[in-house]
């Protein structure tokens, strides 16, 4: 399952007890819950489905996997 | 769109199929178990940049399609006959039941709404005390923790008009069915990325065991897709059999061990039905003290005597297990269209019948 | 541990087959499948007649002696909320008429403005949507010149309700619709595609996203006007509402029985809109846009058309999306992957997803 979409945290409060994050999806603004994400900071970036934050996600790790893919795809090699 | 642009990148996408058809020494069958996936299969033409060496299946990954006729049937009910506001994402509105779908309950008076997220649901609750709110909670273990948020804000709140009709269902089990049943012929499994940001890795080390089948934990851009079936293949062609992550930016062994801890205390394991497929043991979630006071069954005790019965095997469960291309069912393209589907593949964007709907113009020659 | 599964079940397959639907139900309204079928079924076999038969916006047809020709079209607006950012229902229902006329080759000569008020609606908000509409209409030089108001119990209503018909003139020699459309025109979109059915959704009870969206309703004619300048010889224009581009594709493509093929990485879409359907599981390609326009020009004009469009501030973003093929009637996408597929129009309105 399925739709998740990549969103940068700008804003953190509570309301009610629940931990709630304004997420920003390049030009669109959604308030998300990160219940499940509670040490989650300012600048984060995490991935949503269905209202709430399911991952924080790796955007270093992100960023080493695509180098690694465009380097294999210029050389043409075989993988590992 | 940043994460998400980079990964749909075109000289990636070429320079992937290429490798994977080259590193491959034979024909490999790779079965995804994931309707985000079968969809961006399906709009990018992925499986035909590959078929040369690589024959993808699509399994039961679509938890709009494997929801029991019953618990639809149910839900229209409840929307018909009680008054209550049925809450429910939209993928579920057009699936057909045994009388209709839910969209179509509107016509005869019944309040059903789309909402995002299921916390929604429970914030129309108590801004409507005088009404009951039903949620219709379907969705593998990706879903299951938002739904266990909006339960647990639901308690804490004490909103008694807040109910839930649970039918989730769990991913493991399933691709357990589907590597033991006799007509399934997989080679290696992607498994499905989101499910496994949240329950992590572990679950399927066993399966992957037991099966001598590569497992390979992978995201849904046509990058990651093809990533994932590369690192299958380099498994398959050197006889391995273990359980990697391809996703790894989002990822980690343990997944999200709070979001577990919530999915524990809000579900427990039992075994449910899946549409078009059978019981499939410890296959589903349902609520546990104290979160079973909100099940939809205590508000509406005679839910229990509304049993639909599931006509005999459904040729959509053969598709579900990847036994049966949806070509070959007598009813596609006939009967059975999107628009006017039989079965609840052919429904959703995702189900693999209507995913193949989009071929139906047999080969576009270039 | 082990999995059973029903075998015995496998023996006799058989589907669980729907209910036919005896009532109308809110995919009737959607722009696509259900409702051609509705108007197939019911309303041409009683309204049956050459002019309705052309199947285009607005109904042209002779209205003089001397070969002068009228434009008559008609639309309502049931929109919800009624204001939403970039506009509201009454200015909507404008552009919408008048647009629709602009689709014929029409210059506007009048406006009729009917309303179905909700008992209960606020009189400052009428007020607004009214002046809206006035604004609307004097923006395109038009006036609104005859109507009636009606008012319907509360609960009946949804707030208000806008029907505009219009009528104009189609200058000589001008003929655009379907039937002009060949293959190998080039098909071009005036401007970036579903911000009003973006906007809409941003502001809808259920789904409300803060977003850097506003609706692109506006009036088409001065943008039309422009284009015929530059290329008198169009084929034929469509505006994308209801259903968006994909629903105006498969209507252009099955009224002129031809096959369509459009470039995936070609779609002006912006980000904030593709991030909406990411979210929701929505397609750019079915999104309603109320102030871009489709145009089937012939391919020696295209270069042309498009340089027209791009120097007219409502098509700064014009771009060539695909080509018309020979064949019959199928809509084809050329994925990034460099695949192509088959693009099916949906069963109604699409739904938001979270699968």
């Amino acid at each position: 399952m399925c739709l998740a979409v990549p969103g940068q945290v700008c804003a953190l409060h509570d309301e009610d007890g629940v931990r709630l994050a304004m997420v920003e999806f390049g030009g669109v603004r959604k308030r998300i819950c990160v219940e499940t994400l509670p040490d989650v900071a300012l600048g984060a970036w995490v991935l949503v489905h269905a209202g709430i934050a399911l991952q924080q996600i790796d955007a270093d790790a992100a960023a080493d996997s695509l180098r690694l893919l465009a380097d294999a795809t210029a050389r043409s090699e075989e993988p590992r | 769109m940043k994460l998400v642009d980079e990964f749909r990148d075109p000289e990636l996408i070429r320079g992937l199929a290429a490798r994977i058809v080259r590193r491959a020494t034979r024909h490999w069958t790779v079965m995804e178990v994931c309707g985000g996936q079968t969809h961006s299969i399906v709009e990018n033409g992925l499986d035909e940049v590959i078929a040369e060496r690589i024959t993808l299946l699509h399994g039961p990954g679509c938890p709009v399609c494997v929801t029991p006729l019953e618990t639809l049937d149910r839900a229209r009910r409840i929307a018909l006959e009680t008054g209550a506001i049925v809450c429910s994402f939209g993928d579920m509105l057009r699936v057909p039941g045994s009388r209709g779908d839910l969209l179509g309950a509107r016509a005869y008076g019944g309040d059903v709404r789309v909402v995002y997220a299921p916390l929604d649901a429970v914030r129309l609750a108590a801004r409507t005390p005088e009404r009951p709110v039903v949620f219709l909670a379907v969705g593998f273990e990706t879903t299951a923790p938002a739904v266990a948020v909006a339960a647990r804000f639901a308690l804490q709140q004490q909103l008694e008009n807040f109910h839930l009709l649970v039918s989730h269902v769990r991913v493991p089990p399933a691709l357990e069915a589907i590597a033991s049943a006799p007509d399934a012929h997989v080679d290696a499994f992607l498994a499905a990325g989101h499910v496994c940001t949240i329950m992590g890795t572990a679950e399927y080390e066993p399966i992957a065991a037991r099966f001598g089948i590569p497992i390979v934990a992978t995201g849904f851009e046509p990058v990651d897709i093809l990533e994932g079936i590369a690192m299958a293949v380099e498994q398959l062609e050197t006889g391995a059999a273990k359980v990697e992550i391809q996703y790894a930016r989002a990822v980690r062994p343990a997944g999200n061990p709070i979001a577990r801890a919530m999915l524990a205390e809000v579900f427990e394991i039992a075994d449910r039905p899946w549409r078009g497929i059978g019981v499939v043991p410890r296959g589903g979630l349902v609520l546990r003290p104290p979160y079973d006071v909100m099940d939809a069954a205590r508000a509406f005790p005679w839910l229990e005597d509304e049993t639909s019965t599931e006509p005999q095997q459904c040729r959509a469960g053969e598709v579900l297990r990847g036994a049966l291309r949806p070509p070959s069912c007598p009813e596609y393209g006939r009967r059975c269209t999107p628009d006017h589907p039989l079965g609840a593949p052919m429904v959703s964007s995702e189900g693999a019948c209507a995913a193949y709907f989009h071929y139906r113009a047999t080969s576009l020659a270039p | 541990m082990t999995t059973k599964l029903d075998v015995q079940g496998l023996a006799n397959p058989s589907c669980p087959a729907p209910t036919e639907t005896d009532r109308i139900t809110l995919s009737h309204g959607a722009g696509a499948g259900a409702t051609s079928r509705l108007f197939e079924t019911i309303l041409w076999p009683q309204f049956r007649n050459d002019t309705l038969g052309v199947r285009h916006d607005g109904a042209v047809f002779p209205a003089g002696p001397a070969g002068e020709r009228l434009a008559f079209s008609t639309d309502t607006f049931v929109v919800h909320p009624i204001e939403f950012p970039g506009g509201d229902i009454g200015s909507l229902a404008v552009h919408g008429t008048l647009n629709d006329l602009a689709m014929c080759g029409a210059e506007p000569l009048g406006l009729s403005c009917a309303l179905i008020l909700e008992e209960g609606l606020p009189l400052a908000t009428l007020e607004r949507i009214v002046a809206s509409m006035a604004q609307a209409a004097a923006a395109a030089g038009v006036a609104i010149v005859t109507g009636d108001t009606k008012v319907v119990e509360r609960g009946k209503g949804d707030g208000i309700y806008v029907n505009t018909a219009g009528v104009g003139r189609v200058p000589d020699g001008r003929v655009v619709h379907p039937g002009r459309v060949r293959a190998g025109d080039a098909i071009l979109v005036s401007g970036p595609l579903g911000d009003h059915g973006a906007a809409v959704l941003s502001v809808r009870e259920g789904i409300e996203f803060d977003a850097d969206i506003a609706s692109d309703s506006a009036w088409l004619g001065g943008l039309v006007e422009h284009l015929f300048n530059a290329v008198p010889e169009l084929h034929c224009l469509r505006d994308p509402t209801r259903g968006g581009l994909g629903a105006v594709l498969h209507e252009i493509g099955g009224a002129a029985q031809l096959a369509i093929e459009i470039d995936e990485s070609a779609l002006p879409v912006r980000e904030p809109v593709r991030v909406i359907c990411e979210l929701l599981g929505l397609d750019p390609l079915f999104l309603a846009s109320e102030g871009r326009c489709v145009a089937f020009v012939p391919e020696r004009d295209a270069e042309r058309a498009l340089a027209a469009l791009r120097s007219h501030a409502l098509g700064a973003h014009a771009a060539r999306i695909g080509t018309v093929q020979p064949g019959p009637p199928r809509v084809v996408v050329r994925t990034r992957a460099g695949t192509r597929r088959l693009l099916l129009l949906p069963a109604g309105d699409p739904l938001p997803r979270i699968c």
